[in-house]
């Protein structure tokens, strides 16, 4: 299974960078949504994929039989999962917020904080010529 | 402008210094080494160790004997300069770093005062700071001579290393031989390049003359009689450390010669007094440098009359030029100007000046009867000596000339000729002015006399401080040759000459300028706008102010670098082998790469948002087929609330009819880095699961598990015990993301105009809203009046059986979320926020507290280290701290989710 779960994160991780190259914030946060779960399947496959029992120990016994799955990639997807939701909804409240603010969800046009280019090359120049 | 009297009183403390170093002069001359040791880091063999010898002696002599002097002409040159007080801590500064510059012991505690000069000698030169060419002077000095002491420093961890301790005393005591070493040549070039920066040698000589932009006081103490010579001092105390080879002999000879007598000709050019000063000052510098590259003695019983000769130079040097800097900034004081050519007859006005310019341009002239005429006489009769270079006389006698010359100019044009109108009044000024420099000509003049306390107390012992060996002087050291003498002669006869001529030498100079193509000062304007240059561009290449290309950096730069350490180290298992996948496991990777290529071409929102739904759902499958049941649960969850939250905010937002897409080959070049970046990444994944996991860390925790932390669900357990402190900050990660979502939501001024302001009066139009919208209908509202209990009490039960079976804090609060999220929807916000019955950032901080408080349990109770777990028994029921970490874990999420959900929803 390993490798087509490679091959599969592989295509995750293009969609994601594609996405997120895009003009658009709206594609940008699609790109971000996928790059979460490109890195939990990351993080699942390393561990070793086997059709396995969940990690949990019958009652009375003290050890799990052999055949589970590996339980440490598992606690960090688990975290992972809620972080990455978080970070997302925080995207989406922001995005929100500059549209309201800017009117536009074009980042190219998002030009608040950063001069236009034009602008910066002039800045550069005067700094360099001082 | 009134002075604060503590500058005035600030030249008591070089005097108690001077006075106290004198005290010891009989047991240093004796060949005593008196040591002050204090620990600083005596783990990496750095300590506050002081250790006084002839060496460092004859320097804080120097120090604080000149530096009494010059404290006390401050103190009247600097009457209606602003800042005073802070003129006085600068130059104090200055004085208590040089004076731990030449007695420490330590090589890096050398170098810490080394830089404290550097830095007093920076705010000093830039003391008018709101002058530009004082900025720019200090500057310069501060890089050229801090970029030689980094590589000083350099030079010094290297031979520390060699020599396996910092200590210059024991340097020495191992008589071991540092030539063979294979990194010798390194640490002479090193440190030569600090020494030689500092020393002002040529090329580096050019911040020097710049620095005359400080106040004259600076000039005469730091520029002239100390800080400058810093480098001479390190290369004399290193000498019976790295010196005697060819490498350090020939190097030394060789830039100090062209320095001296390249200075000696451009300081007759110059018509600013303390341009001429300082254009001699280098040429002195020079000489002294060009003589400790002398051959060391071979008898033990002779003292090397090379680094005797520099020595005595030195002192001389320090007496006179001290005293003409003074003497300048008098003249200057006196009459408004000191352009040599705008001066003359002052000799009637100012006769104590005139008569200290009269002794101490003897001295620089190397007149008998002085130091300097003793000075330049062991320069020759060491330049005479067998074992020196043909050349070495000549080079002595081509820098000496001029400076001669230059010291009849001195004596000649301020004081007789014309008096042309001044100014100023052009009279004596206040006694502290000509104090110094009339002592220190008058010092200059009678050590000339009687050379036998200077020699035998101060240089002798120096010197064999530099040699490496005592000794008993047989013969009086300052004795010289015939040979000497007659050189002595024809220098003064070349220099008289060149005062006759005086106009016919200034066109030859001229001339001779024009030969040089260009200087250091220009090399060093050159190179700081190179700097800025390539800083300039490589800002607009980086730094366009568009988000994309910022990101187009970062995953061009991750691909590529994935990408080549995969290619260098060569681990990608091929052919790979691929086993037992079964007709599910194909499905789901289809629909996950399906989705994706789906969300990239989609047209309109709705229909992303479904496909990152079905990426969402497909992940979650893949973990419940390969025994994920946890994680499966959670990211099903979540995706129900993130296509929910993702839905109602994009579709506030513009769809995608009017979007803009980068241009064509953008989108070429976006796709080769993507492409480029995917298959980094299934290479990596391939490689790192072509062989199995260590299974080290998964065992520990499955032997443990129930043992140690009281669970059957290993997964939990990790979480809430094992690594509970990571899950603590990762609920606090997420305490964080909540608190900038609620602020980001909070009402703020608006930039725009037009864009509608959810305010007071905006609630009651939403709620009108809210009753008109489709979800608020009867059967909808009853049942989700029904539902929400159950599954309140399904998230409690989720939360509880989470440490044996599937479950736990996370997956329950996310449960209770989706409860809370669903009545909002179908009820509104507020109806929501009046069943929670409290603010959910007040939920999220209790949990917060919950958790935190559950980690202390263990650490009050029993001195156990934070967050481990403690179990006890209440009525029959095993209950531990994890439990109640977990339940804070449980009210974090809910907390934050519905800050989330409720803010978006009000919106």
């Amino acid at each position: 299974m390993e490798p087509i779960v490679a091959v599969m994160v592989g295509v995750l991780m293009a969609a994601t960078v594609y996405l997120m190259l895009s003009r658009n914030f709206v594609r940008f946060i699609f790109g971000l949504a996928l790059l979460s779960h490109a890195a939990n399947l990351v993080i699942f496959a390393s561990g070793g994929m086997t059709r396995a029992r969940p990690p949990l120990i019958a009652p009375g016994a003290s050890a799990p039989l052999p055949g589970i799955s590996n339980a440490v990639p598992q606690a960090l997807i688990l975290t992972a999962i809620v972080i990455s939701f978080s970070l997302l909804t925080f995207a989406l409240v922001l995005a929100f917020r500059t549209y309201q603010e800017l009117e536009t969800v074009d980042t190219d046009r998002m030009r608040a904080a950063e001069p236009s280019s034009a602008g910066a090359a002039a800045d550069a120049e005067q700094r360099a010529v001082d | 402008m009134t002075t604060p009297p503590y500058v005035r009183l600030a030249v008591a403390l070089p005097v108690v210094l001077f006075v106290w170093f004198c005290t010891l002069i009989p047991s240093v001359s004796g060949g005593e080494i008196l040591v002050w040791e204090t620990a600083w880091l005596p783990q990496q063999g750095i300590d506050l160790d002081f250790a006084i010898d002839g060496l460092s002696l004859l320097f804080a002599l120097l120090i604080t004997g000149i530096g009494a002097f010059i404290f006390l002409f401050a103190g009247e040159y600097m009457e209606g300069y602003p800042q005073r007080g802070r003129f006085t801590l600068f130059l104090v500064s200055f004085m208590l770093a040089m004076l731990g510059l030449v007695l420490s012991d330590n090589l890096v505690a050398l170098f810490v005062f080394w830089e404290l000069t550097t830095i007093t000698s920076f705010l000093l030169i830039g003391y008018s700071h709101e002058n530009a060419v004082a900025r720019r002077s200090a500057l310069q000095g501060l890089l050229v001579t801090g970029a030689g002491a980094l590589a000083m420093l350099a030079g010094f961890v290297v031979l520390g290393q060699a020599a396996g301790t910092f200590s210059l005393r024991e340097m020495l005591a191992d008589q071991q031989s540092f030539e063979d070493h294979p990194h010798y040549t390194a640490v002479v070039v090193l440190v030569m390049l600090g020494a030689f920066t500092k020393s002002a040698q040529f090329p580096f000589h050019f911040w020097l003359p710049n620095a005359m932009a400080a106040p004259t006081p600076v000039s005469a103490y730091l520029h002239s009689a100390t800080m400058v010579k810093a480098g001479v001092f390190l290369l004399a105390r290193l000498t019976p450390i790295l010196g005697g080879t060819a490498l350090w002999m020939e190097t030394l000879t060789a830039v100090g010669a062209v320095t001296a007598v390249y200075s000696a000709f451009v300081s007759l050019g110059k018509s600013d007094l303390k341009q001429v000063l300082a254009y001699t000052t280098v040429m002195a510098l020079g000489v002294c440098v060009m003589f400790l590259g002398s051959p060391p003695v071979a008898g033990q019983g002779e003292p090397s009359r090379g680094v005797l000769a520099a020595l005595a130079f030195l002192i001389a040097h320090a007496l006179y030029k001290a005293a003409l800097f003074m003497i300048a900034g008098t003249i200057e004081k006196a009459t408004g100007t000191r352009d040599l050519t705008e001066l003359g007859g002052l000799r009637r006005a100012m006769p104590v000046t005139f008569a200290a310019a009269v002794a101490a341009s003897v001295s620089m002239a190397g007149v008998p009867p002085s130091v300097g005429f003793i000075g330049k006489e062991l320069l020759y009769t060491v330049g005479f000596a067998p074992d020196a270079a043909a050349w070495l006389p000549w080079a002595v006698f081509l820098a000496a000339s001029p400076v001669a010359l230059v010291a009849m100019v001195l004596v000649t044009k301020p004081f007789f000729g014309p008096r042309p109108d001044y100014r100023k009044p052009g009279r004596e000024g206040h006694w502290a002015l000509w104090c110094g420099p009339a002592v220190l000509g008058a010092v200059g003049i009678y050590w000339g006399l009687s050379p036998e306390f200077p020699f035998m107390s101060l240089l002798v012992p120096a010197e064999a401080a530099v040699s490496g060996h005592s000794f008993q002087v047989e013969q009086p050291p300052w004795q010289s040759t015939g040979e000497a003498l007659v050189l002595t002669l024809v220098t003064l006869a070349a220099a008289v000459l060149g005062f006759w001529q005086r106009e016919a030498v200034a066109q030859a100079l001229a001339g001779l300028r024009r030969l040089v193509p260009f200087t250091g000062d220009r090399a060093y304007d050159a190179t700081m706008n190179g700097i800025a240059a390539v800083a300039a561009w490589q800002t607009r290449r980086l730094q366009s102010g568009v988000q994309r290309h910022y990101l187009l950096i970062v995953f061009a730069t991750l691909g590529l670098s994935l990408a080549v350490t995969l290619w260098i180290k060569n681990v990608v298992p091929w052919p790979v082998r691929l086993a037992e996948a079964t007709f599910l496991d194909w499905s789901l990777a289809a629909l996950v790469a399906g989705a994706s290529v789906v969300i990239i071409r989609s047209r309109s929102r709705l229909l992303g948002i479904c496909a990152l739904g079905v990426v969402g759902v497909a992940t979650a499958l893949i973990f419940l087929t390969f025994g994920a049941e946890d994680v499966a649960m959670t990211q099903l969850i979540v995706e129900t609330l993130v296509t929910v939250i993702v839905a109602i905010v994009l579709l506030k937002l513009p769809d995608f009819r009017n979007e803009v897409w980068p241009s064509g080959p953008a989108r070429l070049r976006n796709g080769i880095v993507a492409v480029t970046v995917g298959v980094s990444v299934t290479l990596v994944l391939l490689a790192v699961t072509g062989s199995p996991p260590q299974p080290d860390l998964r065992e520990y925790f499955e032997r443990n598990a129930v043992p140690g932390g009281h669970g059957r669900n290993i997964v939990n357990v990790i979480l809430v015990d094992f690594r509970a402190l990571d899950t603590l900050g990762e609920i606090s990660v997420l305490a964080i993301a909540g608190a900038a979502v609620f602020a980001l939501l909070l009402p703020g001024p608006r930039r725009r105009e037009g864009v509608p302001t959810p305010g007071t009066g905006g609630a009651a139009v939403r709620a009108q809203a809210w009753h008109g919208s489709i979800m608020n209908t009867m059967i909808l509202r009853e049942t989700t009046r029904r539902l929400v209990p159950l599954i309140l009490v399904f998230s409690v039960f989720l939360l509880l059986r989470g440490h044996d079976q599937p479950g736990g804090g996370f997956v329950g609060g996310l449960v209770a979320s989706i409860a809370f999220s669903l009545y909002a929807f179908v009820c509104g916000p507020q109806a929501a926020r009046g069943i929670l019955r409290a603010d959910p950032r007040a939920v999220g901080a209790v949990g917060l507290a919950v958790a935190i408080a559950s980690g202390f349990v263990g650490s009050i109770r029993a001195g156990v280290p934070f967050l481990t777990g403690q179990w006890g028994t209440v009525g029959g029921l095993s209950i531990g701290t994890p439990v109640l970490f977990d339940v804070g874990v449980y009210l974090v999420v809910i907390g934050v989710v519905l800050t989330f959900v409720l803010g978006i929803k009000e919106q």
